[in-house]
């Protein structure tokens, strides 16, 4: 017989002294997601428009967030960013996951040769740094927000299939597995409707952590002049723009996109870890 | 001095409407072997983890359990390391999940007298028990993986028998094997009881078992003892009806074949409050006063020494040859 | 003499060097129910894998009706007729169902498949009942469920096939000794009903006693004994099976004697 803990009261404690932070940042990351989708109504000024008599600005009722190095608005050009600073990750992260998932499976479920072809080949893609992969695609295909994303979600493919792969290894071997086998589903079937559902909360909060990564990854490669077209509004191009600011004592219009980085890559993390959390407990 | 004596013994644990254990008395003597039997969920589990102080998180407890006269409920971690690695131990079901697949067994069988005796020392005494389960001393240096369920059990046994306990708690040690196995490591147990003069709980779900090994059988259902007494008279002739219940509901190789008597119903969930005997509902003998009373355990007539606990403990085994 | 539904020609199978199954035939008459007794490594598990095709044999044949399943046709129309031949109750109930889904939607699934456009509702509850679970456990999910109302919805689920043999692998191994006798009692009284026939795996003489024919006692991957289950239960030839039958526990039983006459074996 065995017993099962119902109530832990020391961990439910932590748990509860945690949560303001799990709420904050999920408030987090819907005020961005919502500027980023609202952002042409919530921009007060077209994030584009030069002033250039009013250039590193201070914070004012005009700008509210002062004006950069050009005389942009800064808060219009930060809210706008969030635009392109979202929709790239999401493409990593999109096309990492669908492409990770299918291989992945395919790789566990077929086993054999074609197991060993497509993880080797993943592991392949590990061996070479995610950047650089990016840098090079870049160079190669020049301006525009769709190589350096299809470059890092090449990169980010990897984990996502490696952890799928793994998964489903383990859900394979469980009986409820070979009993629909033996009902005469075939392979297809049982993954679409039974495996596939069963690790798909675990390899979403696996990539909801990823876009992080893939965030920070996309305004590094921004930061070096890769990817976004240079009047783009973007947190990485922000920050890169605000570089010369910063040495001349007005330090505003770089920090800004730096703390909206740094912040939503925080928020996304600690939302994707709760998440995990959460499926491993309920999984127990 | 009683090896193990469990008294007006009750545990409750959280969210759960009634006790998980409630009342529990029972005693186990210096050589002798006693089989505690019943269902998943009965509390046998938890009683026999009591005596080692292995009690769930959050769990609230009366009563007294004593080992060698000492009340475990009340002890020091010190103290109850001492008992764990000393007075009692204990042989768990499955040796491949209760023993590190990642450790030679040496290390398994000297680990708990680390500190006691010197290393050359305590891995002499580790040859000597492995040699006393009927297994050679390489077993030493080998890792689980290496030896079947049937063998690894004799080291798990050998390793309840390195710190010279007084008390031994199997908590049913041969459901994962084979029944030839099974009677191997009976047999074992016997034999080293013997020799070592130690105090022996056999936790189990098979009445059939438990008759054939035990000198006292107690029967648990819902957290309570309903029947107690010498083996074989239990066997023969039970006098609680869930007994009867559970014996006539064993299929049996010689039995005539064809349906069998099944308990309808199910044991009582944790999540409900119990009024009555918690059996009546599933009882062929329940009567108003069973819905409403709980029986206490009771001699049952003139033998003393086995007792029931039902209102109806005079019609029981009557009806059933 | 009744028909045969399912025979077993000359079953081998091999891990490595060792022969897991060998050279293992027998037949199930139509209705019939057939235990393979042994213990772990014994090759039951094995040849009952075998005959329901999640393991290929090495050689030999499994017929269903005269025909052959061993040879792995691929399509839809080859894999629903096979799992109409024979489908099967695994050890664990607590495994062998996804625990994702509902009880209902496990039944719906597996009708859809092997019949749609039939009048699913209807011949759910039409099931659920044969196995003895009403309306409420249909919306179920299986950790809301007893070991033994799992072990009931896992025989629905093989029931909605309509198999013409059913294969119980340690059926009622994992579950608690009143609620085993419950699921053996149930199995009889569908046997009746249905004339689907059992192909019982089981280390359990008792088990084998109360649900079974015919018992074939394995070891080491071979036949050792077969016959009327009750002819050798009472009489065993063989000293293993007479070995099996001395294990089983009762009072005034001799452990030392068997271990004695097991290492002697």
């Amino acid at each position: 017989m065995t017993v099962t803990l119902l109530h832990r009261p020391g961990l439910a404690r932590i748990r509860t002294a945690r949560a303001p932070l799990q709420l904050l940042c999920l408030g987090f990351v819907a005020l961005v997601v919502l500027a980023a989708l609202l952002a042409p109504w919530l921009a007060p000024e077209d994030p584009n428009a030069v002033d250039l008599g009013n250039a590193l600005a201070g914070p004012s009722a005009e700008h509210l967030l002062g004006v950069d190095a050009s005389g942009r608005d800064t808060l219009s050009r930060l809210v706008t960013g969030a635009r392109t600073s979202l929709l790239g990750p999401l493409g990593v992260v999109a096309f990492s996951t669908l492409a990770g998932v299918a291989i992945g499976v395919t790789a566990a479920w077929r086993g054999g040769w074609l197991d060993s072809v497509l993880s080797r080949s993943t592991e392949l893609v590990f061996a070479f740094p995610g950047m650089l992969l990016a840098i090079l695609i870049v160079s190669v295909y020049g301006e525009g927000l769709l190589a350096p994303v299809i470059a890092l979600a090449i990169a980010y493919l990897p984990y996502v299939s490696r952890l799928t792969r793994s998964l489903v290894l383990a859900e394979r071997t469980r009986p409820y597995v070979e009993a629909y086998q033996v009902q005469g589903h075939s392979g297809l079937q049982i993954c679409l409707r039974h495996v596939i559902p069963g690790i798909a909360p675990v390899v979403l909060a696996q990539s909801t952590i990823n876009f992080g990564y893939a965030l920070i990854d996309l305004a590094g490669l921004s930061f070096l002049g890769l990817g976004v077209p240079a009047l783009t509004p973007d947190w990485g191009r922000m920050v890169f723009d605000g570089q010369s600011a910063i040495q001349h004592g007005y330090p505003l219009s770089a920090i800004l996109p730096c703390a909206a980085i740094v912040l939503t890559v925080v928020a996304f993390n600690v939302v994707g870890e709760r998440w995990a959390d959460q499926v491993a407990r309920r999984d127990r | 001095m009683t090896t193990l004596a469990i008294q007006a013994y009750r545990l409750h644990l959280p969210n759960t409407a009634r006790p998980v254990l409630a009342g529990v008395d029972l005693t186990v003597e210096a050589r002798e072997t006693v089989a505690l039997v019943g269902e998943s969920g009965s509390g046998k589990s938890l009683t026999s983890r009591s005596a080692l102080g292995l009690l769930p998180t959050g769990a609230g407890t009366e009563g007294t359990v004593r080992v060698n006269g000492d009340d475990v409920l009340t002890m020091t971690g010190d103290q109850l390391r001492a008992l764990r690695t000393g007075t009692a131990a204990m042989i768990f079901q499955d040796p491949r999940a209760a023993i590190n697949p990642l450790r030679r067994l040496g290390d398994f069988l000297t680990e708990g007298l680390n500190g006691r005796l010197a290393a050359g020392a305590a891995t002499e005494r580790a040859a000597e028990m492995l040699d006393a389960v009927g297994l050679p001393a390489s077993v030493l240096g080998r890792y689980p993986g290496q030896l079947s369920g049937g063998m690894l059990q004799r080291v798990m046994i050998a390793g309840a028998l390195m710190g010279d306990p007084a008390l031994i708690l199997a908590d049913e040690p041969t459901t994962a094997l084979d029944v030839s196995s099974q009677a191997e490591v009976v047999a074992l147990l016997d034999d080293l009881q013997e020799r070592f003069g130690t105090a022996l709980l056999f936790v189990t779900h098979d009445l059939g078992l438990a008759a054939a090994i035990s000198d006292r059988v107690y029967v648990m259902y819902a957290g309570r003892i309903v029947e107690t007494g010498p083996a074989e008279a239990l066997f023969n002739r039970p006098r609680h009806p869930y007994t009867a219940a559970l014996l006539a509901s064993t299929p049996r190789p010689d039995a005539p074949g064809g349906r069998l008597a099944a308990i309808e119903g199910r044991p009582p969930s944790l999540r409900e409050a119990l009024t009555g005997c918690p059996f009546a509902p599933r009882c062929p003998l329940a009567t108003f006063l069973c819905t409403q009373q709980e029986p206490a355990l009771l001699a049952v007539e003139a033998e003393s020494a086995r007792r029931a606990a039902c209102h109806h403990s005079d019609r029981t085994g009557a009806n059933d040859g | 003499m009744r028909k045969t539904v399912l025979e077993a020609v000359g079953l081998h199978r091999a891990y490595g060097g060792v022969q897991a199954v060998d050279q293992v035939s027998f037949t199930l008459a139509e209705g019939g129910a057939l235990g393979i007794v042994g213990e772990s490594g014994s090759g039951k598990t094995t040849t009952a894998r075998i005959v329901v095709g999640l393991e290929r044999a090495d050689a030999g044949r499994v017929l269903v009706h005269g025909q052959d399943r061993t040879e792995h046709r691929r399509g839809r129309a080859h894999r629903l007729a096979r799992a109409r031949q024979v489908q099967m109750v695994f050890q664990d109930p607590y495994l062998s169902l996804d625990p994702r889904t509902t009880v209902e939607a496990v039944l719906r699934e597996t009708l859809r498949l092997h019949f749609p456009g039939a009048d699913h509702p209807r011949r759910i509850a039409e099931l659920l009942d044969q196995v003895g679970l009403g309306p409420r456990e249909a919306g179920a999910l299986p950790r809301q469920l007893s070991g033994g109302q799992r072990q009931r919805v896992a025989i629905a689920r093989a029931l909605a096939v309509e198999p013409a043999v059913l294969v119980l692998d340690e059926a009622v191994a994992a579950l608690d000794v009143s609620v085993q006798a419950q699921i053996l009692n149930l199995l009889a009284d569908i046997r009746e009903q249905t004339g689907i026939g059992y192909l019982f795996i089981t280390h359990d003489l008792g088990v084998v006693r109360c649900v079974t024919e015919d018992v074939i006692v394995m070891r080491q991957g071979r036949i050792v004994e077969s016959g009327r289950t009750a002819e050798v239960l009472a009489a065993p030839q063989h000293p293993y099976t007479r070995l099996l039958l001395d294990s089983v526990p009762r009072p005034g039983w001799d452990p030392k004697a068997i271990a004695v006459a097991r290492r002697s074996m």
